[in-house]
């Protein structure tokens, strides 16, 4: 069964960041991204830009309405994601808890719909 | 025979079936038919058979029967399908009896972790598990938690549903996880039981069945698991609460607080039970887990023979083992009530202002309740009633009002 893994931070926290913690992060996400690489699990996954290169698109009355920035301003902003397979709902949640930014920001684990 | 006598079987076994057919069938819903329709046949077939010598065994091998033609009918209605289809459809879901395994046990388990999983909602563990594992109808369930049928219909379809689409396993945690999630069970049969204990709002004080069905479940678990001191703790609990449900009420339904009650009207068996356990969940080595203290409280108040017996400064020190290890406003609460029978009502006073002032604890009748009670002590009548009166404000359950508004009249007239 294939999840995704959203990854949703505070884009100010991690800005704030200092050099070495930066740098500790993206070390530990290459490791993590490499150990499930490894164990099968990884299917895709990236990082995503600010909320401040979003654009929120709609179309109303066959006219696209485009407007800057996310759909909605909530505390945590989404900032990637991983696709993995797993065994079922408990093997998605260990994978997901030790994803680096799940010990600052939270991780929203969601089964990928099949359709027969 | 009659039905009357097949009724208990059913009840004992629905739980233990069911979680067997989830495990065989592979799907919540499907094992639910299947038991309805092994039920059926049984009513039909057992009076005229009697009863058969395993009727879990018989059960479970009717229900998988009744839930592979369900499966069956469903892919050749759905789509056309042809035979050869329908029959690779059981084949991949379905899995056969395994005479070798005789698991009740840890499909039981698998069960109980499945509704208990913290990926589901509270509410709906709780509805869950008193659906599927104590049996209980959806009716039964939605009137325990004074809810309309449709709406713990729908908890329910939702509950199964996320089972479904996130692929919540049916399986017991690994031993990494487990200690972890067999805590998330215990949080779901305390909220039964505190919901039968004293029920959140209503005409009555205690829901006694609901009671029953966590002690039920708490020696359920107790078995499969045996050994772990935070089941046993909540066990023993459990045990010596509802040992005193005789003497909480009075025929009339009114509230005997614990320090008034007739101590012959409790039960002395349940007490046993709870003292033993107590005892145990507390003579392993490591911190005790919460229920243990709270059921060390308990065990105090059991062991008094008369209330002027009670080992109040022991109770306020336990009071303060739980402060330390699992601080709570309740906890607080309850210690400062503990330390009006220790230092006397001004020390106690001092502990519920400050409890008062954080506020923690607002729209909680039982802080100014206690707080009534300890002015009334201190002479303090006027604010001893304004406490009262704000109390009355905000209970919802009609006997503690009618305790509130006792105590509140006697005041009235001791100042005549």
């Amino acid at each position: 069964m294939n999840y995704l893994l959203m990854i949703y931070q505070n884009e100010a926290e991690v800005d704030g960041l200092n050099e070495s913690a930066v740098k500790t992060l993206h070390a530990d996400y290459m490791a993590y991204t490499q150990s499930i690489v490894q164990s099968g699990n990884f299917k895709a996954g990236d990082a995503l830009q600010r909320t401040s290169a979003a654009t929120t698109v709609r179309v109303r009355n066959g006219k696209t309405l485009t407007t800057d920035g996310p759909f909605a301003e909530t505390r945590e902003q989404l900032a990637g994601y991983y696709l993995v397979e797993a065994k079922d709902l408990d093997q998605a949640i260990t994978l997901a808890a030790r994803i680096p930014s799940a010990k600052f920001g939270s991780i929203e684990v969601r089964p990928i719909r099949v359709f027969t | 025979m009659s039905a009357s006598a097949i009724e208990p079987v059913f009840r004992n076994e629905a739980g233990r079936v069911l979680a067997t057919l989830i495990r065989l069938v592979g799907d919540f819903d499907l094992a639910e038919e299947g038991l309805q329709d092994a039920f059926a046949a049984a009513v039909e077939q057992w009076p005229a058979e009697g009863i058969p010598g395993n009727p879990r065994a018989w059960l479970v091998n009717v229900g998988r029967h009744k839930a592979i033609d369900r499966l069956r009918r469903r892919v050749l209605h759905r789509a056309k399908r042809g035979e050869l289809e329908a029959e690779a459809a059981v084949a991949a879901q379905v899995s056969p009896i395994d005479e070798r395994d005789d698991g009740f046990g840890d499909d039981m388990l698998r069960l109980i972790f499945t509704c208990c999983h913290p990926a589901l909602g509270p509410e709906a563990q709780v509805a869950l598990t008193l659906r599927a594992v104590c049996g209980l109808t959806t009716p039964a369930v939605a009137r325990a938690f004074l809810v309309s049928e449709e709406t713990m219909a729908q908890r329910l379809v939702r509950a199964k549903q996320k089972i479904r689409e996130a692929k919540i396993p049916y399986e017991t945690p690994e031993p990494d996880r487990l200690d972890q999630r067999v805590e998330g069970v215990l949080a779901v049969i305390y909220l039964v039981f505190t919901e039968g204990y004293a029920v959140s709002s209503g005409a009555n004080l205690m829901r006694e069945d609901l009671a029953r069905e966590a002690i039920r479940l708490a020696r359920l678990v107790d078995g499969l698991l045996p050994g772990r001191p935070a089941i046993q703790g909540l066990l023993a609990l459990t045990l010596l609460h509802h040992a005193r449900r005789k003497a909480r009420t009075t025929a009339e339904g009114d509230i005997v607080l614990l320090e008034d009650q007739d101590r012959h009207l409790w039960d002395y068996t349940e007490i046993a039970e709870g003292l033993e356990l107590v005892d145990r969940a507390l003579g392993k080595p490591g911190h005790p887990s919460s229920y243990a203290v709270q059921a060390a409280i308990a065990a105090l108040h059991a062991r008094a023979p008369r209330r002027e017996a009670t080992d109040w400064p022991q109770i306020v020190g336990l009071y303060e083992v739980l402060l330390r290890l699992y601080p709570s406003p309740v906890v607080e609460l309850n210690h400062a009530a503990a330390v009006s029978m220790v230092d006397g009502p001004a020390r106690a006073l001092d502990l519920l202002d400050a409890l008062t002032a954080r506020g923690t604890l607002a729209g909680y009748h039982l802080l100014p309740a206690v707080r009534a009670d300890v002015l009334r002590r201190l002479g303090r009548r006027e604010d001893a009633r304004a406490a009262y009166r704000e109390a009355l404000a905000l209970v919802k359950l009609e006997p503690e009002r009618r305790l509130l508004e006792r105590r509140l009249a006697e005041l009235a007239e001791a100042a005549r």
